[in-house]
C-alpha cells in the first residue's frame, strides 16, 4: 500500500510498488487528465509535480512518491482554468490538447520559482514537452503572460468572422478534461493487443493458438475470424489493406493476430511464446528497385508495383526547356517522415443492442464507419463512430487503426474492448509521408520569364494502396508551384514498397515535390541574374491566366502573399551580408519559398452536410460532424454559422462528430474543412435564418436575439417576438431547423491531367532567415516570415497557430525528421523540434477573397507547412552555396554539401 | 512480478543484493524508457531512500557525489570551476523532468555510449566507490565502463558514490553536446575539456570525446601535447593525429562516421578556446 498526497488530499492505493505513476494514476486512480505519449520520457505528456519538481510520471515507480506530494492536472484550477490555464486560452496555446496538460504542469513548476521568467526560461523549463501542433510559440506567450488577464472577445451577433475568438472547446483541453482515444475505458473491457510482423516481408504460420490462449486465459482472433471482407482502403478502388494480415506480412508492424483478455493478464504476457512461426523473404525497399521486372509484386494484380501515376501536361515542355534560354536541372531524395502525433493511436468498442459502438482518435468518423462496417460484415447502420477527441492526426488518423481491431474483438465476444497502441507501435503500424525520388528541369527565358518544366517523381507508397493515389494525383497539378508555366509535363507515380504504408501527411507529396522545384527556382534565379523574390514575383499566377491544368482562377493571392514579403526580404539581405562581412564560423543565409495547394478532393465528389436547429427551449445547436484534430474547425465553423445566421457565436452549442448523431462532414484531410464544410455550414444557417425571418415576416436585414426561449426579430421600427415554446417539434428535437450540403465544383481532370481539380485554392509564401555553422553543418533557423492568403480570415488566432505548427513540421522535415523502419520508433531516434528549435514566426494574414469559397475563405491547415522546407534549403544555399541532394538537412548531409562546394 | 526493494539503510541494501541479485535501480530514467511495461519486472533494488546516498559535497580527498544525486542537484549545488563541465552537461540529460530524477551514477551505470556524464567525469579523473557486503573498493571510472552497457559491477554490488580527486578539481573546463535538435537530444558528439593555466601557459589538460566510440574516451596525445605549450591560440594546434587514438564512431540516424569525426576535432578545439577565454 501505498500513501501520497495528490492535489492535496491522501489518497492511498495498493498496486505493484514498480508500477509507473501514470498507469497508477490513470488505470488504478482513474485520473486520466495526465496523458501517455511515450512511456520513455520522450514526450513530456505525462509531466506531473513531485514535491513542486516536474517529473515524468511515466518514468516514476509509485513507490517513490510515498508520503510526498504529488500534483496533477487535476489539481489545476479545480473551480475553473486557473491565471496560467486562461492565458493558454487566450494565446491560443493548446490545439489538439493532448500536450496541454504537460505544458501546463511544466509551466506551474517553473513559475512557482520564477514568476517573471523571461523567454529563454520558459523555453527550458518547456524543453522537455513536445508538442506536435502548435510551434510552440504560442504556449511560451501564454507562460510568459499568466499573470496577465483578460479573455478573448465574445462578439455580437454578424461580428464573429474576423474575431480572435478563444477556441470553443478549449476549456475542457487546458484543464485535462478533454477525453481522448485512451481515456474512456469501458467497464469490464477487453484488453486488446496485436501481434506484428518483425520483418518486412515474411510468411508465418500460426501453431496451436487455442492451446496458448487456453494456457494464458486469453482470446485469440486471426484473420480467419473476420466475418466480412478482410480488405480495406481510404479509396475503395485501391483497397488492399487486409485489418490483420493473411499468411504473408508485407511490413514491419504488420498486424497478423489479436490477443484479448482481462487487463492484467494481458500485460503480463510473454509475447516471445506468442505460437508464431515467420519466414523471412527477401524484402523491396527501394522504389529504385520495386520496378526491375525480376523482383516480386506486393500485389499481384499491380505491374511493376506500381499502384499508380499521375500526369499533367501542358503545352511542349521538351521544346520550351531545348529552346529556353536558362535551364537547371536537379534531384531531391526525401525519407519517410512520421506524423508524431503525442496521442498513440487508441479506442474502445462496446454492444449497445445490435450496433456496434466504436470509439477511436480519427479524422474520417464516416470513413471508419464504412471500413469497419466492411471489414467486419455488418450493415452500416450497425456501426456507431463516435469519435474520441483526437491528440493530433496531421493525415495518419484518416487510415484505420484500431478501429477493425477492437470491433472485432466486441463483435465476436460481445464484450467491451479497448485498444492503446504503444508509441512505438503507433510509430511502426502508422502511415508515414511518402519518401519521394524526384528529378527536375526548369528553363526561362532570358528576361527570367518561366517557359517550362519538366518533373518526374517516384512516391514509396510502401505496402499498402493507402493515399497513394492521391499523391500520385496531387503532385503533378502542384509541382509547378504557384506559378505561370505555358509548358509542363510531369509525372508522379505510387510505388509499393515493403516499407511503411505511406498515405496523407499535410500537404499529400506536394511538400516534397515544392522542396525541389523551389531549390531550382533560386539557382534558375541566379542563372538569369534576377533577386530571387523577384524572379518569384515576375512569375506569380495571377487572376485569369491558366495554371498547368489549364484552369484560369479567379482570387490568386500568391502575388500580394510575395508582395508583403518584400520589405523584410530586402532587410534581411542587407543584415545577412552584414552578418558575414566579417569571417566567422556561422553564415547568415536567406530563402523564400511560395505554395499553392488546392483544398478538397482532387476532381472528386467531396460534399460536406451541416445541420443546424433550434429547440424549444432556446437551444441553437449546430452539429458539427468536421473532426477538430486541433486546427479548430470546432471554432471557425461555428464562428461562420453564427454570422451567417446572424446570432451570437457564443450562444451555439456544439453537437460533436458522431455518426448517429452529425451528418456526413466528410474527412478532414486536403485543408477542406473552413471550405467546403464551412460553407455548407454557412448555407445551412442562411437557410435556417430564412426561416425565421419568414415566420416573423422580416426583411433580410433583420437583426436576432434569442434569450429565455423566446426569439426576438427586430427590422427597423418592426418588432416580432417567437415563443419557441409554441412551435411544433419538427424534427431531431429541433422547433426549427436546417440542414444544407455543400459540394464543390470541379471538373475532371482529361488524359493530360487539363481540368478544375479544385474549387479553391489557397496560396502562401515563406522567408527563412537561417545561420549555419559551417564547420559543424548545423542550421539554426532565426526568423520565419510567413505571408499566407486565407481569402478571408475566419480567425487570426488560430491562423497563425496553423501557420506556426506547420512551420514547426515544415522545419523538422527540412532539418531532423527521417524515420527508418525498425530502428527510431521512438521519440529519441526519431526527432521532431522542441522549443528550441523554434525560430521567431512573424505571420502576415493576406485576405484575397475566394469567389467560391465560404465568406471568401481559402484553406490553410496544410499550406503552412510546404513553403517552410524549400525555403530554409534556400537559405541554407544562399548561407553556403551548398546544395542539399536528400532531405534532411541532418548536420552531416549540410556538412559535407559544403565540402562539397568548397571543393 | 518480483519483489521492489526500497531501504533506507545501506546496509539493508547489501543485504538485498547478496540474497536476491535484485537490479538497483535509482532515477528509473533508463529502466523504464527501455521498456513497454507498466511494471519494473523481477526484483528491484530502489537506492532513492538509502540514507547519505544523495547530494555532491567537499571531502578531505575531494569530492563526493552520492550514488542517488540527481542531474538537478548538481545544477543547483554550488561548485568550483572544474565543474562547470559537469553542471553544463547536468542540463542537457533530457528535460527538467529527466533531471529531476535521473541520477549522476545511474548514468554511468547504464553505461550508454552515448551518456552525457561520461565526458565531463572522466575529464574530472573521477573514480567510483562500490559497496558490497564484501567490502568496499574504488575503481576508476575509465575502468568502470568496459563498453556498451558493460560496466564491472557485480551482482551484489552497489555503487554508492562517484569520487572526484581533489587534484583534477582544478582550473576552468567546459562541455559541448552536439545535436540535431535543441533540447531532449542523444548526442552525435559531445567533449569535455578542463584545462588550468598559469603564467600564460597550460599547465594542466583533461579532454574527453563521447559519442564517438563504444565508450568516452581522454584523449591523452592531445593532453600531453597541450601541457607546456602557450595557452595563446591553443586551440589552434589540435590536429586529427591527436584524436586518432580516441574516435572509434560509427555510422547511425544521427550521422555519419567521418561526419562525427571532423565534428569531435571541431568540438573539442571550440571547448578548448571557450575554456581559454574564460581564463583571467
Amino acid at each position: 500500500m501505498i500513501s501520497f498526497d495528490l492535489n492535496g488530499q491522501p489518497r492511498s492505493v495498493d498496486v505493484p510498488l514498480g508500477r509507473r505513476l501514470s498507469q497508477v494514476l490513470r488505470e488504478d486512480l482513474h485520473l486520466r487528465g495526465t496523458k501517455v505519449g511515450c512511456d520513455a520520457g520522450d514526450c513530456g505528456a505525462c509531466t506531473v509535480l513531485v514535491d513542486g519538481a516536474a517529473v515524468c510520471a511515466c518514468l516514476t515507480p509509485v513507490a517513490r512518491v510515498a508520503a510526498r506530494k504529488v500534483e496533477t492536472i487535476e489539481g489545476v484550477g479545480v473551480a475553473g482554468p486557473s491565471a496560467l490555464q486562461k492565458a493558454f486560452l487566450r494565446h491560443g496555446a493548446a490545439q489538439c490538447g493532448i500536450c496541454s496538460p504537460g505544458m501546463v504542469m511544466a509551466a506551474e513548476a517553473l513559475l512557482r520559482s520564477n514568476s517573471t521568467p523571461d523567454r529563454d526560461d520558459v523555453e527550458t523549463a518547456l524543453g522537455g514537452v513536445l508538442c506536435r501542433c502548435t510551434g510552440y510559440a504560442k504556449i511560451i506567450d501564454a507562460v510568459l503572460d499568466a499573470a496577465g488577464s483578460g479573455a478573448g472577445p465574445e462578439p455580437e451577433a454578424g461580428a464573429a468572422v474576423g474575431a480572435r475568438v478563444e477556441r470553443l472547446d478549449g476549456v475542457a483541453k487546458v484543464m485535462g478534461r478533454e477525453a481522448f482515444g485512451a481515456d474512456v475505458v469501458p467497464d469490464g473491457a477487453l484488453y486488446v493487443r496485436a501481434v506484428r510482423s518483425p520483418y518486412a516481408s515474411a510468411r508465418f504460420a500460426f501453431g496451436d493458438l487455442e492451446a496458448w490462449a487456453a494456457a494464458q486465459g486469453v482470446r485469440v482472433f486471426t484473420a480467419q475470424d473476420i466475418p466480412g471482407v478482410n480488405c480495406f482502403g481510404v479509396i475503395e478502388r485501391f483497397a488492399d489493406q487486409p485489418a490483420l494480415a493473411e499468411e504473408t506480412a508485407r511490413m514491419v508492424g504488420e498486424a497478423v493476430a489479436l490477443v484479448a483478455g482481462p487487463k492484467a493478464v494481458v500485460e503480463a504476457l510473454e509475447w516471445d511464446a506468442f505460437p508464431v512461426a515467420w519466414e523471412a523473404l527477401v524484402p523491396v525497399l527501394e522504389t529504385r528497385s520495386a520496378t526491375d521486372p525480376e523482383v516480386k509484386l506486393l500485389h499481384a494484380a499491380r505491374k511493376d508495383n506500381q499502384l499508380i501515376a499521375g500526369v499533367v501536361r501542358r503545352g511542349d515542355a521538351k521544346a520550351a526547356l531545348d529552346m529556353a534560354a536558362h535551364v537547371v536541372e536537379g534531384t531531391l531524395r526525401t525519407g519517410h517522415v512520421e506524423h508524431a502525433y503525442i496521442e498513440p493511436e487508441a479506442g474502445a468498442a462496446w454492444m449497445e443492442g445490435e450496433v456496434l459502438n466504436i470509439r477511436a482518435c480519427t479524422q474520417a468518423p464516416v470513413l471508419d464507419q464504412e471500413s469497419a462496417a466492411k471489414v467486419l460484415g455488418l450493415p452500416k447502420e450497425r456501426v456507431r463512430i463516435r469519435p474520441a477527441a483526437t491528440g493530433g492526426g496531421f493525415g495518419a488518423k484518416l487510415d484505420l487503426s484500431v478501429q477493425p481491431l477492437v470491433g472485432l474483438v466486441t463483435l465476436l465476444t460481445g464484450q467491451p474492448s479497448v485498444m492503446v497502441y504503444s508509441r512505438p507501435e503507433s510509430m511502426a503500424a502508422s502511415t508515414k509521408r511518402h519518401p519521394a525520388e524526384m528529378t527536375a528541369k526548369i528553363g526561362a527565358d532570358a528576361d527570367g520569364r518561366l517557359v517550362g518544366m519538366a518533373f518526374d517523381g517516384a512516391f514509396d507508397t510502401g505496402a499498402y494502396a493507402s493515399w497513394g493515389p492521391t499523391v500520385a494525383v496531387r503532385v503533378p497539378v502542384h509541382a509547378s508551384g504557384p506559378y505561370v508555366i505555358p509548358n509542363y509535363d510531369a509525372e508522379a507515380r505510387a510505388v509499393h514498397t515493403n516499407g511503411p504504408v505511406a498515405g496523407a501527411f499535410r500537404g499529400f507529396g506536394v511538400p516534397q515535390a515544392a522542396a525541389l522545384q523551389e531549390q531550382l527556382f533560386d539557382q534558375l534565379a541566379d542563372q538569369v541574374g534576377m533577386d530571387r523574390l523577384a524572379f518569384r514575383r515576375l512569375n506569380a499566377l495571377s487572376d485569369g491566366v491558366p495554371t498547368v491544368c489549364g484552369q484560369e482562377l479567379a482570387g490568386v493571392g500568391i502575388g500580394a502573399c510575395l508582395e508583403a514579403l518584400q520589405p523584410r526580404w530586402d532587410a534581411a539581405l542587407i543584415e545577412a551580408a552584414g552578418a558575414n562581412a566579417s569571417p566567422r564560423k556561422t553564415l547568415r543565409g536567406v530563402g523564400v519559398a511560395s505554395c499553392w495547394y488546392g483544398c478538397g478532393n482532387t476532381a472528386l465528389p467531396n460534399p460536406s452536410t451541416m445541420r443546424i436547429g433550434i429547440t424549444s427551449d432556446g437551444q441553437i445547436c449546430l452539429h458539427q460532424g468536421a473532426m477538430d484534430i486541433g486546427q479548430g474547425a470546432n471554432t471557425v465553423i461555428a464562428q461562420m454559422a453564427a454570422d451567417a445566421l446572424g446570432m451570437p457565436v457564443h450562444q451555439i452549442t456544439l453537437i460533436d462528430s458522431d455518426t448517429a448523431v452529425t451528418p456526413d462532414c466528410g474527412k478532414t484531410s486536403a485543408s477542406r474543412q473552413t471550405v467546403v464544410s464551412g460553407k455548407a455550414a454557412v448555407l445551412a444557417a442562411q437557410s435556417l435564418r430564412a426561416q425565421i425571418l419568414q415566420l416573423g415576416n422580416m426583411g433580410a436585414a433583420a437583426e436576432m436575439s434569442l434569450s429565455g426561449g423566446v426569439l426576438s426579430l427586430r427590422d427597423g421600427a418592426a418588432r416580432r417576438d417567437i415563443a419557441l415554446r409554441d412551435l411544433p417539434e419538427i424534427a431531431h428535437g429541433y422547433v426549427l431547423w436546417a440542414e444544407e450540403t455543400y459540394d464543390p465544383p470541379t471538373e475532371a481532370l482529361d488524359e493530360n491531367g487539363q481540368g478544375a481539380p479544385y474549387a479553391v485554392y489557397g496560396y502562401g509564401a515563406q522567408l527563412a532567415e537561417v545561420e549555419v555553422d559551417v564547420a559543424l553543418g548545423t542550421v539554426k533557423v532565426l526568423r520565419i516570415t510567413a505571408a499566407h492568403d486565407l481569402g478571408k480570415v475566419i480567425n487570426p488566432l488560430l491562423a497563425e497557430g496553423q501557420i506556426e505548427g506547420g512551420i514547426a513540421q515544415g522545419l523538422g522535415m527540412a532539418l531532423m525528421e527521417e524515420f527508418h523502419p525498425g530502428k527510431t520508433e521512438n521519440l529519441h531516434d526519431y526527432l521532431i523540434p522542441t522549443t528550441g528549435d523554434m525560430p521567431e514566426v512573424v505571420s502576415h494574414l493576406i485576405e484575397i477573397p475566394d469567389p467560391e469559397g465560404p465568406m471568401g475563405a481559402k484553406g490553410l491547415g496544410e499550406h503552412v507547412l510546404i513553403p517552410t522546407a524549400p525555403a530554409i534549403l534556400n537559405a541554407i544555399r544562399h548561407a553556403t552555396g551548398a546544395v542539399l541532394a536528400q532531405l534532411p538537412a541532418r548536420p552531416d548531409r549540410v556538412l559535407a554539401a559544403i565540402k562539397a562546394v568548397m571543393s | 512480478m518480483g519483489i521492489y526493494h526500497r531501504p533506507g539503510k545501506l546496509k539493508d541494501a547489501l543485504a538485498v543484493l547478496a540474497t536476491t541479485g535484485a537490479r538497483p535501480v535509482a532515477g528509473c530514467t533508463d529502466v523504464f524508457a527501455a521498456t513497454e511495461a507498466q511494471d519494473l519486472r523481477g526484483d528491484v533494488l530502489d537506492v532513492t531512500a538509502i540514507e547519505g546516498l544523495r547530494g555532491i559535497f567537499e571531502t578531505a580527498s575531494g569530492w563526493r557525489i552520492g550514488a542517488a544525486t540527481t542531474w538537478r542537484d548538481i545544477v543547483h549545488a554550488r561548485l568550483p570551476r572544474a565543474f562547470d563541465m559537469l553542471q553544463q552537461a547536468a542540463c542537457e540529460v533530457g528535460g527538467a523532468q529527466v533531471q529531476n530524477a535521473g541520477t549522476v551514477a545511474g548514468n554511468i551505470c547504464n553505461a550508454s555510449p552515448a551518456a552525457d556524464g561520461m565526458p565531463p567525469l572522466l575529464t574530472l579523473d573521477a573514480q567510483v566507490e562500490l559497496v558490497s557486503e564484501r567490502g568496499e573498493r574504488v575503481v576508476d571510472l575509465a575502468q568502470f565502463v568496459t563498453g556498451p552497457r558493460e560496466t564491472v559491477l557485480q551482482s551484489d554490488e552497489l555503487v554508492s558514490a562517484v569520487l572526484i580527486p581533489s587534484k583534477s578539481v582544478h582550473g576552468h573546463s567546459r562541455f559541448l553536446k552536439l545535436g540535431a535538435r535543441k533540447h531532449l537530444v542523444i548526442s552525435i558528439a559531445m567533449v569535455a575539456v578542463r584545462l588550468a593555466v598559469e603564467d600564460g601557459k597550460i599547465t594542466d589538460a583533461a579532454i574527453c570525446v563521447g559519442a564517438c566510440g563504444p565508450v568516452a574516451k581522454r584523449a591523452s596525445a592531445l593532453e600531453t601535447a597541450l601541457i607546456g605549450t602557450s595557452a595563446e591560440g591553443a586551440d589552434q594546434l589540435v590536429s586529427p593525429a591527436h584524436l586518432k587514438d580516441v574516435l572509434a564512431p560509427i555510422s547511425d540516424v544521427r550521422g555519419d562516421a567521418a561526419y562525427r569525426e571532423a565534428a569531435a576535432l571541431e568540438l573539442v578545439q571550440r571547448a578548448i578556446a571557450d575554456v581559454l577565454e574564460q581564463v583571467p
